[in-house]
């Protein structure tokens, strides 16, 4: 019965394995003939990064309709959670040389580290849900934004330097070298956050972003829905940092600025508000635009001994902003609007594609 | 004797100053259609939204099916303001929020729609079985509670059949006419499975074929979903031939209550209809 169940869901979902088998066997290979300090691998790791966090933004902002501001706090709480917990003991003295090795001796698993840390992210998400989740659309914004502040003024506490090193970098914790790394936990992640979308939890989500007072009209409970979607969604936010943590090798609470949240903002807002591929899709793009293509508008560049006028460091930002501008004019709803990517669409592109040269052919 | 559905207790609501409901004693019984009208302004939809929840009323009590579900009176800052009378023994507040009182079996629908509208249609009608569902957020993520899902899924189809909307079940609930979109919103309030259903406006907008069409419809779900039927409409044509008894409001107060026949003949209410001569 059970072994029926899976047949037919591997029957079902075919395309969508296959496709994801050939990507990370595509990863695995590229991994193999690139350098490992090619801009690719960049733009990767951090791209399922972002995505990961993006998506979970775009479960608040777009399928729930709160405003929330709040990501790079909880990812700043997801990234120390996970990296107190797995500094080795041998290594405590020399990161907490201020504060005489810290108060936490032992080192948790990755894995457990990394739950530990989204659950983090989650508790607090829930405590301070309470309150400000009676706030709408703006207000809650502003009151998350603070939240997020305030949050990275207490790690840089040094009261609590015992356990947060203060306003030092915590370093010396696991992290990993292989890109399939965190495309395997955000492609994990990310799919639990399509499942519980397409539920009949997300059904109230969506219900909720439409009409309140309808969905309320409905028998579904306000707060305990919001509450559950934003504690969820920073969950995720949690896990999102802790990758960042392990990818960037050091965690500094000064690093996770409101500007880190509107970089997420931004990248839900061009791949399309109510759009998980989309969010998707940009995430690699923005990344891939701000860390890499655009790089040699910051290099003085001479032509012969023509200097290229403008081009000095810090132009790529006004390129950068000046096509974000440009991708919000023209492409109101994002790149996505509120469709999705999926096999089925993909396959039914093709099908369409060679249905059309067949057609053709027989004209 | 039948049994007593919804029975509303000197029902008032007090905005500041404004008195939008005051005292509104009324009983709707097993199996009726009782009607509440009135000039624009006269406080019906507030009366609704202090029955399903919206609003916490200031004072007096609502009973569905003879248990106190809504009560109040008048305290912090409205104790002072309260114009009411004061000769007032209720000491318990219930408040619930609206989901709650729809979860006891009271369905409404609004006078502007408000359908979701980025849901399809049979999305909408799903959505209301959210609500008596007994999975947790973990089982549906795994989709452990498939069986429940599943029976959901056909209680809805077999629904949007029955009224006529199978053929745009896959649409978007904002692509449909708006004679349809209304068809929709009731038909969502419907597959709550309530015992009382609360109409605000259902014929707004609509020309006398579609009202014609709509007093049938009413009739006939009320029948077969075995239903009490409480509405506020402005169409007399409807209201007069479909309910079995009328209030009737102005300015807040219930100014009669009848048959059709009866309100018909009722000097007051064609006073506050058509007004009263200056120079009497």
């Amino acid at each position: 019965m059970a072994d029926k169940k899976v047949h037919s869901f591997i029957v079902k979902n075919r395309v969508t394995i296959i496709m994801v088998v050939l990507l990370f066997a595509a990863l695995f290979i590229l991994e193999k003939i690139l350098p490992p300090s090619s801009m690719f691998f960049v733009v990767l790791k951090k791209g399922a990064i972002y995505a990961l966090v993006a998506v979970s933004m775009n479960l608040l902002n777009g399928f729930t309709g709160l405003f929330s501001l709040g990501q790079a706090g909880f990812m700043l709480i997801g990234a120390y959670t996970y990296a107190i917990f797995t500094i080795p003991p041998e290594a405590r003295d020399t990161v907490y040389q201020y504060f005489d090795g810290g108060i936490i001796k032992f080192a948790l698993p990755v894995p457990v580290a990394m739950i530990l840390a989204g659950l983090a992210a989650a508790f607090f998400a829930f405590l301070i849900g309470l309150p400000v989740l009676r706030l709408k659309s703006d207000y809650l914004a502003i009151a998350t934004l603070g939240f997020a502040e305030i949050i990275r003024a207490i790690f840089q506490w040094d009261k609590l330097g015992p356990i947060t090193n203060g306003s030092n970098l915590l370093r010396k914790f696991p992290g990993f070298t292989s890109v399939l790394f965190p495309f395997a936990v955000s492609g994990i992640c990310i799919t639990l956050i399509v499942l519980l979308i397409n539920s009949s939890y997300g059904r109230a989500f969506k219900a909720i972003r439409d009409d309140e007072i309808a969905a309320e009209a409905m028998g579904i409970n306000l707060a305990k829905h919001k509450q559950l979607a934003f504690t969820i969604s920073s969950f995720f936010a949690g896990v999102g940092g802790a990758l960042l943590a392990m990818y960037q090798t050091t965690v500094q609470a000064s690093a996770f600025t409101s500007a880190m949240t509107y970089e997420i903002l931004l990248i839900v807002v061009i791949g399309g508000i109510g759009s998980v591929t989309g969010s998707i899709l940009s995430s690699f793009l923005f990344i891939a635009c701000s860390e890499w293509w655009l790089r040699f508008l910051d290099n003085e560049t001479y032509i012969g001994s023509f200097r290229v006028p403008l081009l000095s460091s810090g132009f790529r930002k006004v390129v950068f902003s000046i096509i974000i501008m440009v991708v919000v004019l023209f492409y109101r709803q994002g790149i996505m609007g509120t469709k999705e990517l999926s096999a089925d669409a993909i396959t039914r592109f093709f099908r369409k594609l060679r249905g059309k040269t067949k057609e053709e052919a027989a004209k | 004797m039948t049994e007593n559905i919804l029975h509303t207790e000197k029902l008032t609501m007090q905005f500041g100053g404004v008195m939008a409901v005051y005292n509104l004693t009324i009983d709707v019984y097993k199996g009726e259609i009782v009607a509440l009208i009135g000039p624009n302004g006269a406080g019906k939809t507030t009366a609704f939204n202090c029955i399903t929840g919206v609003y916490e009323p200031t004072n007096g009590s609502v009973s569905f099916c003879g248990k106190t579900i809504v009560s109040n009176h008048p305290q912090g800052r409205m104790k002072k303001l309260y114009a009411g009378d004061r000769d007032i023994t209720r000491s318990k507040v219930i408040s619930p929020t609206p989901d709650k009182i729809t979860k006891l079996g009271i369905a409404r629908t609004f006078q502007n729609i408000r359908l979701f509208k980025s849901l399809t249609v049979f999305e909408n009608v799903l959505v209301a079985k959210h609500m008596r569902a007994k999975q947790n957020i973990f089982s549906a993520t795994f989709r452990l509670n498939w069986p429940e899902e599943k029976r959901a899924r056909e209680e809805c189809l077999e629904l949007l059949e029955e009224q006529g909307l199978l053929q745009y079940k896959d649409e978007l609930a904002s692509s449909l006419p708006y004679g349809l979109q209304r068809r929709l919103e009731i038909s969502r309030a419907l597959a709550t499975k309530p015992k009382l259903l609360l109409l605000d406006e259902p014929a707004a907008g609509m020309n006398p074929q579609e009202t014609q069409e709509l007093a049938e419809f009413i009739v006939r779900i009320k029948d077969k979903y075995d239903l009490t039927i409480l509405l506020i409409e402005h169409h007399m044509d409807l209201v007069m031939k479909i309910s079995d008894r009328i209030y009737v409001m102005d300015f807040g107060k219930l100014i009669a209550h009848g048959t059709p026949a009866e309100v018909q003949q009722n000097q007051r209410v064609i006073d506050a209809y058509l007004g009263v001569a200056d120079d009497a």
